[in-house]
């Protein structure tokens, strides 16, 4: 199997190098092979877009990079390379003691749905000294200041006030702050970002996303931005991987994937993105739907079902990832705009 | 795949049955314990009221599996019999409560309004009561005989019906088939009973099986103290309390066995809804 | 938003009960007074002569009109009078004041052995599901709510006494060797640890053990099932999913966020089970001869002690609203979101 991406130097110069990664799920009505073969990376202050519909495993993809994969997930296959200090770790083989330690502290995530993913009978302020607690470096006094110093950080007025608030007496957005606070409160070197906007209106959209920006900057943090949003991903990103029920399609900077797609879905899911210019007749749906990934005859590619350019090689060989620019990767046999 | 011909009801059941043993073991037990109740006196093997001083209080043997109790008379036949007495008990209470509860419940949830709101606050206030000892004092009130154990054990299931059913009748009352009875001209009276209601019945099948096991504890534990039942009648919980004395003293069987087979009986209750349960809506599993 | 000040949420709840005071005052109301047949024999007794219930119906005000009797009623009820018993002689509320802490010492250690075993059960199931806690749980839960008190109660004294010998004999709270310690609580473990009385304390200790084993086992099923499921549940929320990110120690997780949020399904059970557990502990006294509330008015029904029963009955039940009055307390206590109406 060619995975892209994965030549010595990247490994040498990324911060976070996935190869081969698969993870499936026990379930009572079979196992679901929700990735295989996942390998990209992100190197230091970089900001990745991960983009795809609900269910190609996005979000499972972030949880299992962090370890914190459901009961009923496991991993058969692959390496999640973690860069640190000159020292290369394998995350999926480090013991959950030291996972814990780097969890939190450099390697973080936000999560959608802000308000019910903050415990809702605790205080904000307290949740965050149980992050700095357990992390940083500080005297038990001083807790409290540096908490209200991330309150401010991530911009929320009148931080005194909002400390002893619980999440139900704040917005949306406010939560979506309080988390930010709480997975940047030791400067970490990753952030991933699981649907960060989603369910927030569109004005404290564009206010989060541009606050992870200024942050990441001045933090120098890589951000992995996971969504479903073209649009957020163009805007935001520098570098973006699609993908389709558990396989990444296609990996390339922001730029070229948008004015020159080259896997079939990503050129579709442009297309079905509502956009100003666009009515709403222009907008294309994508046909079918994503397979079942319990079944054992699944073809080498998963888009074989709602594809129009499928042939009989695509049922039969591997999927393999073809380099057709620099730093743009494709799995297709017949990818767009090349001549065959 | 092909289709093949219909599936008949005995194969569904069969399959049905064959997905749960633990339902299905309960069904038996159920069935054993009807035939009981339905047979009690003529499978006996002694006459349980015929008592034999020269051997009382037996341990269990060949002749009497279950012993002898104080007046000599056979443990097994008493606890047989009294399985009509303790199911009657606890099914009409519980019909009578089912009954009642519905009809409150299906107005309550139905019309809404006052109605509801005077409905729910008398459920409210009989459940403002430890249950257990407002059946106490009802049957104070009313006078210490076995149909007032019913009419105890009644009222105090009625708040659980009513509120069940009236929660999915709540449920129910906007939804499109109710709409469409309601423009076809059918009156109220029609649309809960012929419309509404029927939908509710599986649920309460559920809730009916899961209350008949403590309703069966509840007469139970009334004739355990002294209520309703009367000496010489064969009946679980006076056994029990008959029996309790003679623990002590190390004459086990007097009180155990009718305790063990009150428990079983319960048990197979909770079993049948427990399975009930998981056939009609596994999302009520808690 | 602000949030409305402790006070203000108590003085809520206590109002939001007096309905559940005003209709248990009502019911028991109907029961001693309007129901079929004569209320004056009732009161006066199987034994007593015509005049007696002629003399009775004139004292109790029972030859008046429905509405006057209520408010004769409820006056006699705020003067602390609830007649007086035909068995003991006295009246029922002081029969009921000297009976009513051996019920509450009982129920008390029922309760607290029956949360001691639920809490860590149910916490154990849920975090190791399939292991064999997981499935003892479970049928715990079912076997549990099947299980008759007084049956456990009497195999817990056959095997335990008889059998065994470890238990003394069920004859009530202390053996005659013994005498009470002073009365401070009434509460005997209490009352011979502030004295300083360990021979009494262990005594009373060692007859109070199957009582309240038999007690807490019938609360036990649903308070461990509850805590199992509210468990799962919260274990599988998104808050805990975001603490894990965070990288926070397990422990903290699992008590800290997790079994504080479980907690709120388990007090709300709570509230039922004391239901169960103030009718089971009528079953409990009667079985171990415990001088309680209970066994007075399991004797009172059996003497036709018309009066007591009933003065059992509303106690009782006044007992129950207080008890849930302090639950939905605690629960405000422990979710800062209860006290918000909505």
């Amino acid at each position: 199997m060619i995975s892209p991406l994965t030549t010595t130097t990247s490994v040498q110069t990324s911060l976070l190098s996935v190869r081969a990664l698969s993870v499936e799920f026990r379930t009572r009505t079979g196992t679901v092979k929700a990735l295989e073969n996942i390998s990209f990376h992100i190197n230091k202050g970089e900001t990745l877009g991960i983009v795809g519909e609900s269910g190609s495993g996005k979000s499972v993809l972030a949880l299992a990079i962090l370890g914190i994969l459901d009961r009923a997930g496991h991993i058969p296959t692959g390496e999640v390379l973690w860069s640190q200090n000159t020292e290369t770790y394998n995350l999926l083989k480090m013991p959950e003691k030291k996972l814990r330690q780097l969890r939190g502290k450099e390697l973080s995530m936000i999560f959608q749905n802000p308000r019910v993913a903050l415990n809702p009978i605790r205080k904000v302020g307290k949740q965050l000294v149980d992050v700095l607690r357990c992390h940083a470096d500080l005297p038990r006094s001083a807790l409290k200041n540096r908490a209200l110093e991330l309150l401010t950080s991530v911009k929320i007025p009148d931080p005194e006030q909002r400390y002893d608030a619980y999440p139900y007496e704040l917005s949306g957005g406010l939560c979506q702050r309080i988390m930010i606070a709480l997975a940047l409160a030791c400067s970490p070197q990753l952030l991933i970002a699981d649907e960060p906007t989603t369910g927030l209106d569109v004005t404290t959209q564009a206010t989060v996303m541009n606050l992870l920006k200024d942050l990441a900057t001045d933090q120098t943090m890589a951000t992995v931005v996971i969504t479903h949003d073209l649009a957020l991903a163009s805007e935001y990103c520098d570098r973006i991987i699609v993908m389709h029920a558990g396989h990444i399609v296609e990996s390339a900077p922001t730029h070229p994937l948008f004015s020159q797609p080259r896997h079939p879905y990503t050129a579709k899911l442009i297309a079905a993105t509502p956009e100003p210019h666009k009515g709403f007749n222009d907008l294309i749906p994508i046909l079918g739907s994503l397979p079942d990934l319990r079944r054992s005859d699944l073809p080498p590619c998963r888009f074989i079902s709602r594809c129009d350019r499928a042939s009989e090689q695509c049922q039969q060989e591997p999927l393999t990832y073809q380099q057709l620019e620099v730093d743009h990767w494709v799995g297709c046999w017949h990818p767009l705009g090349v001549l065959q | 795949m092909t289709l093949s011909q219909p599936v008949s009801p005995l194969a569904q059941v069969r399959y049905i049955l064959s997905e749960n043993y633990v339902t299905f073991g309960a069904f038996l037990l159920f069935f054993v314990m009807v035939i009981f109740a339905l047979l009690g006196d003529a499978i006996a093997p002694y006459d349980p009221l015929a008592s034999n001083a020269s051997i009382a209080l037996s341990p269990p043997s060949l002749a009497h599996w279950f012993g002898t109790d104080d007046l000599g008379r056979d443990v097994l036949s008493r606890v047989l019999v009294a399985t009509r007495l303790d199911l009657g008990i606890a099914v009409v209470a519980v019909v009578l409560s089912f009954a009642l509860g519905s009809i409150l419940g299906t107005c309550s949830g139905y019309f809404g309004g006052w109605c509801d709101r005077i409905i729910s606050r008398i459920i409210d206030t009989l459940m403002a009561f430890p249950l257990f000892i407002l059946a106490m004092g009802l049957v104070a009130a009313l006078g210490n005989t076995v149909e007032n154990i019913i009419y105890a054990t009644a009222v105090i299931n009625l708040p659980l019906y009513t509120r069940v059913v009236r929660a999915e009748i709540l449920v129910r009352r906007d939804a499109g088939y109710v709409e469409a009875a309601r423009l076809a001209g059918n009156g109220h009276l029609r649309i809960m009973a012929a419309h509404l209601f029927p939908n509710v019945l599986p649920v309460m099948m559920v809730h009916i099986s899961l209350n008949m096991g403590w309703a069966i504890l509840n007469a139970a534990g009334l004739s355990f103290i002294g209520l309703g039942v009367r000496p010489p009648t064969p009946e679980w919980g006076i056994m029990v309390a008959e029996g309790a004395t003679y623990i002590i003293s190390g004459e086990w069987w007097l009180a155990i066995f009718p305790g063990a087979v009150l428990m079983l009986a319960v048990f197979c209750f909770n079993l049948l809804g427990d399975g009930l349960r998981d056939l009609i809506d596994p999302r009520m599993r808690t | 938003m602000s949030r409305p000040s402790t006070l203000s949420i108590v003085i809520r709840r206590i109002i939001g009960a007096l309905p559940s005071i005003l209709g248990v005052i009502i019911v028991t109301f109907v029961l001693t007074r309007a129901l079929p047949g004569d209320p004056a024999a009732y009161f006066a007794g199987p034994a007593a002569s015509q005049e007696a219930i002629d003399q009775i119906r004139e004292t109790l005000g029972l030859n008046r009109s429905l509405p006057e009797q209520f408010i004769i009623y409820v006056g006699e009820l705020l003067r602390g009078d609830l007649g007086n018993s035909l068995t003991t002689g006295q009246t029922v509320v002081s029969d009921l004041l000297t009976r009513l802490p051996a019920s509450l010492e009982l129920t008390l250690a029922g309760l607290v052995f029956s949360l001691t075993l639920a809490l860590p059960l149910g916490i154990l199931a849920a975090t190791r599901p399939g292991s064999w806690i997981d499935h003892g749980v479970r049928v715990l839960a079912t076997a549990g709510v099947s299980l008759p008190t007084f049956f456990t109660g009497l195999l817990l004294i056959y095997v335990f006494y008889f059998l065994l010998g470890v238990a003394p004999a069920p004859l009530g709270r202390l053996a005659i060797l013994y005498s009470p310690p002073d009365q401070l609580t009434g509460l005997f473990l209490v009352d011979s640890l502030l004295t300083g009385d360990l021979e009494t304390f262990r005594a009373a200790l060692g007859q109070l053990m199957l009582p309240a084993i038999t007690l807490g086992l019938f609360a036990l099923a649903p308070l461990a099932r509850v805590t199992r499921a509210a468990m799962l549940s919260v274990l599988s929320s998104d808050f805990i999913r975001t603490a894990r990110a965070s990288g926070l120690a397990p422990h903290t997780i699992l008590f800290g966020y997790a079994f504080r949020n479980a907690l709120l399904p388990v007090v709300t059970t709570l509230g039922v089970v004391f239901s169960f557990l103030l009718g089971a502990n009528v079953l409990v006294e009667k079985v171990f001869a415990w001088p309680g509330i209970g066994s007075y008015a399991v004797s009172a029904l059996i003497a036709s002690d018309y009066a007591a029963v009933q003065g059992f009955v509303l106690t009782m039940a006044l007992l129950y609203v207080v008890l849930n009055l302090l639950i939905d307390l605690l629960y405000t206590v422990i979710d800062p979101r209860a006290g918000v109406e909505s």
